[in-house]
């Protein structure tokens, strides 16, 4: 329905299709249960935003049905839509569209469900008796506001309304004076709908691979969240992977930058393992990559949810074998109370835990909508079944073996070992006790880190022995060379470190003891040949195992 | 082109950010044709990606137009990893299949033209994805509920699925978008002077004088065609409007002047309801 306020006589045309590209869209929806207003409601902001057609009107003014008792049935302009639109067949969800000088609208237009919203429909019903007044209202607000709440709804903005009369729908009230604030459709054309994400959460699933030949690669995708430029580093999951976005590869050209919710193509700058169900994410916001996790899940099916039945679950670009271990608890819609069940009926809300038998990378949904919703399909009819959200990420009652943890991840695991880090560092760790020359340690520091050591000062001053050894034991698992001034340590205060992984009491030497005659030079002479012999001779960087890329 | 990105409507409605490590939330947007061409190139993207056999239906008509520039934009570099399909139920305009052959050669597309006599019926109601069973048949009651961007797209061998890419876009939107976008349409979509007759209220276009019934006498009408449904009896409208920008002025001034020709109401409505209802894939 091509439903667009008129062109205003000033505006040119030109104008208007400048101005119509800066729109944007918003989606909306209307809750409540049956009979209680929400055709009206729609047929009226449809009618006072000037989004249909003349005929219709006349048409419903022709009808012999008005059931609204006023002078015009505004519910028969949305069921009148209704029905010319689905001939009959009844439908869980119809879609209006309409749009004003700032905005595209969408409205889910959805029945009302008797099992659903009493509690709406509690409020609706007392305002129907309200007048216009505003006692009645703050008490309506108070109590919807504090609904709300336990659903967790953050922001909520009421508005006195009546659909019936046209009162601060499109226009404000005169029978309202005591309300100054805007009008439905004023808050829906300026409301901010922006999802509250930093820019660098970014979340590509990989969609679609495209390769025209064998030079070009390109990850095609949906941004689900953040902004992407060429240059960005990024990991992808569940390889872990490094990589660096190389272009922005589009019809129209390359583009500068990418934010979600864009259709995009990225190549990147080197060769890495990655396909449709994978995952290119920011390394300073990862999601989790998670095989268990809670979930609040409604079921679609007039089959019973039941715990540890075979189902496929997809999230994002990713379909995985899942089931569900427990059902912590049903929601009871009306009281918002949690109950126990051992299963879960057709439209049933409950907290369940769910297990797959491949990694997830998610988010909570209440962070990352597109990364933390997920459905529940039946392997056997193939039906939707299910509808999650994630709750908890991870969960770490869930017993499981340090195997299956690692499987989890996708990758293999191995510990970082002491010869990795020497390797890395091109030395072996070693203490050097320098007593209370910390000036000489200073410039030792200068002249190792110089001479391409990795090395620190620790001043222990005022450190008792544990906390000492402890830094000691692990600056030097670090792989570090540690020049320790203003330590009172006996050789055996040391037996500690022996811990620390690889310690060997040769990597440690005591030149505090130094008779006092001997000067800094001296001292720095020993320290500068004891830490040449920390050095790893060129042969033993051969294996290139574990070294990173 | 590029579209402008959209600046908040009143920056004093943003969250209020306290913490001062926060890093900057967005503070810009995609407009609603740039949503919508995001979200039809996701579901293009994931029925080629998801399904053994794609084919694309292609009716040559305008919303056929923006849904191969879709494609295009979907798969590029690449070529659009699917065939075209041209079910040429009835008499078409000779423009049409001008255009067809010519466009789809021009922009590299495999076209298969199946000949069928008769009309696809099928209803997709207001889904992306409707599910049909072995029988081709669609059910009601056997649609999957559409959550999310997140599609069921598990079929049986027999069974297939109509996919419609262009569920969100209203009949503006499209006209909208071969403007910001420059998408070749048919000439027919063009107001010229065109040789056509009167017949029952409806301006027919006229090819050959075989086409005339006895006592019809061709006129010049400077006319276009607001649809190209494949009823022969499509009917042109009066119309000044030569180009893009003149159409969508035409279409929207249209709502409010009383819709002095039914047929044409029908056909408004009509050909983006068929699309619906026929899905494209």
């Amino acid at each position: 329905m091509p439903a667009v306020a008129p062109i205003e006589r000033k505006e040119s045309l030109a104008e208007f299709l400048q101005q119509d590209l800066r729109k944007d869209l918003l989606r909306f929806t209307t809750a409540g249960s049956v009979d209680d207003g929400k055709s009206t409601l729609i047929g009226r902001l449809l009618h006072d935003a000037k989004a249909v057609y003349e005929d219709q009107v006349a048409s419903v003014k022709k009808s012999k049905i008005n059931r609204s008792g006023g002078a015009f049935d505004f519910s028969l302009l949305t069921d009148g839509l209704r029905a010319e639109r689905e001939q009959g067949i009844t439908i869980d969800v119809a879609y209006r569209y309409f749009s004003t000088a700032r905005r595209k609208f969408i409205i889910a237009d959805t029945p009302g469900h008797e099992q659903y919203t009493r509690n709406m429909a509690t409020g609706a019903s007392t305002a129907d008796l309200a007048g216009y007044s505003q006692d009645v209202f703050l008490r309506l607000e108070r109590d919807f506001l504090s609904f709300a709440s336990h659903l967790g709804i953050s922001f909520v903005q009421c508005i006195p309304i009546s659909a019936l009369g046209g009162d601060n729908v499109v226009s404000s009230s005169e029978n309202m004076p005591w309300y100054s604030g805007s009008t439905l459709l004023g808050h829906l054309e300026t409301v901010d709908f922006r999802q509250a994400r930093s820019l660098d959460a970014v979340r590509f699933p990989v969609q679609y691979v495209i390769r025209p030949d064998s030079r070009f690669r390109g990850f095609a995708g949906q941004l689900a969240s953040g902004a992407l430029q060429p240059g960005d580093v990024l990991v992808a999951l569940p390889s872990g992977q490094e990589t660096r976005v190389k272009a922005i590869v589009g019809f129209d050209g390359d583009s500068e930058q990418a934010i979600a919710p864009e259709s995009i193509a990225l190549r990147l700058e080197n060769e890495i393992d990655l396909s449709r169900g994978d995952m290119l994410v920011s390394p300073s916001k990862l999601p989790a990559v998670s095989r268990s996790f809670s979930a609040t899940v409604v079921w679609l099916h007039p089959e019973p949810l039941r715990v540890e039945r075979p189902l496929l679950l997809k999230q994002t670009t990713r379909l995985v074998k899942a089931r569900v271990r427990r059902i912590r608890h049903r929601i009871n819609v009306n009281t918002l109370q949690n109950e126990p069940a051992e299963q879960l009926e057709m439209n049933g809300i409950a907290q369940v835990e769910v297990e797959t038998n491949q990694p997830l990378f998610l988010d909570a949904y209440a962070t990352s909508r597109a990364t933390g919703s997920f459905i529940l399909i039946d392997p056997f009819s193939d039906a939707t079944v299910g509808a999650g959200m994630v709750r908890e990420t991870f969960l770490d009652n869930v017993a499981r073996t340090e195997e299956r943890d690692r499987a989890a991840l996708g990758v293999v695991l191995e510990d970082v070992t002491a010869e990795e880090r020497q390797r890395r560092h091109g030395h072996k760790p070693g203490i050097l006790l320098l007593g209370n020359r910390g000036f000489l340690a200073k410039s030792l520091e200068r002249a190792l880190f110089d001479d391409g050591f990795h090395v620190v000062v620790l001043d222990a001053s005022g450190v008792l022995l544990p906390a000492l050894r402890s830094f000691l034991t692990s600056l030097y698992s670090a792989g570090l060379v540690v020049l320790c001034v203003n330590a009172s340590l006996e050789p055996q205060d040391l037996a500690g470190l022996s811990a620390a992984a690889a310690f060997q009491p040769d990597h440690v030497v005591d030149l505090s003891a130094t008779d006092h005659r001997s000067n800094d030079a001296q001292i720095a002479r020993r320290a500068l040949s004891f830490a040449e012999k920390l050095r790893l001779s060129p042969d033993s960087n051969a294996s290139q195992k574990g070294t990173p890329k | 082109m590029t579209f402008p990105t959209v600046q908040p409507p009143d920056e004093t409605l943003l969250p209020e950010i306290s913490d001062a490590s926060f890093a900057p939330v967005l503070d810009r947007r995609l407009g609603h044709l740039a949503t919508l061409e995001a979200e039809s190139i996701y579901i293009l993207r994931e029925a080629a990606a998801e399904f053994s056999r794609p084919v694309m239906l292609y009716s040559i008509g305008k919303d056929s137009s923006v849904m191969l520039r879709l494609a295009q934009k979907a798969f590029y570099p690449g070529k659009i990893p699917f065939p075209l399909l041209h079910i040429d139920t009835s008499y078409k305009f000779p423009e049409m299949i001008e255009f067809r052959d010519s466009y789809t050669r021009e922009i590299g597309a495999e076209l298969i033209v199946h000949q069928n006599r008769e009309a696809l019926k099928s209803r997709a109601k207001e889904r992306i994805y409707s599910f049909r069973d072995s029988q081709g048949q669609w059910d009601p009651k056997n649609q999957r509920p559409e959550l999310w961007n997140l599609f069921n797209s598990r079929i049986e061998k027999s069974e297939s699925i109509r996919v419609f890419p262009l569920s969100n876009w209203t009949e503006l939107d499209v006209w909208l978008y071969i403007h910001a976008e420059n998408i070749p349409i048919v000439p027919l979509y063009y107001a010229r002077e065109r040789q056509a007759v009167v017949r029952n209220g409806s301006i027919i276009l006229i090819y050959s004088p075989d086409e005339l019934l006895p006592g019809e006498r061709a006129q010049r009408i400077k006319c276009r065609m607001r649809s190209l449904g494949c009823i022969p009896c499509t009917g042109a409208i009066r119309s000044d409007a030569d180009t893009v920008p003149k159409i969508i002025e035409e279409m929207i001034s249209f709502r409010r002047s009383e819709r002095e020709n039914r047929a044409i109401d029908h056909d408004e409505e009509g050909s983006m309801e068929l699309k619906k209802r026929e899905g494209y894939f």
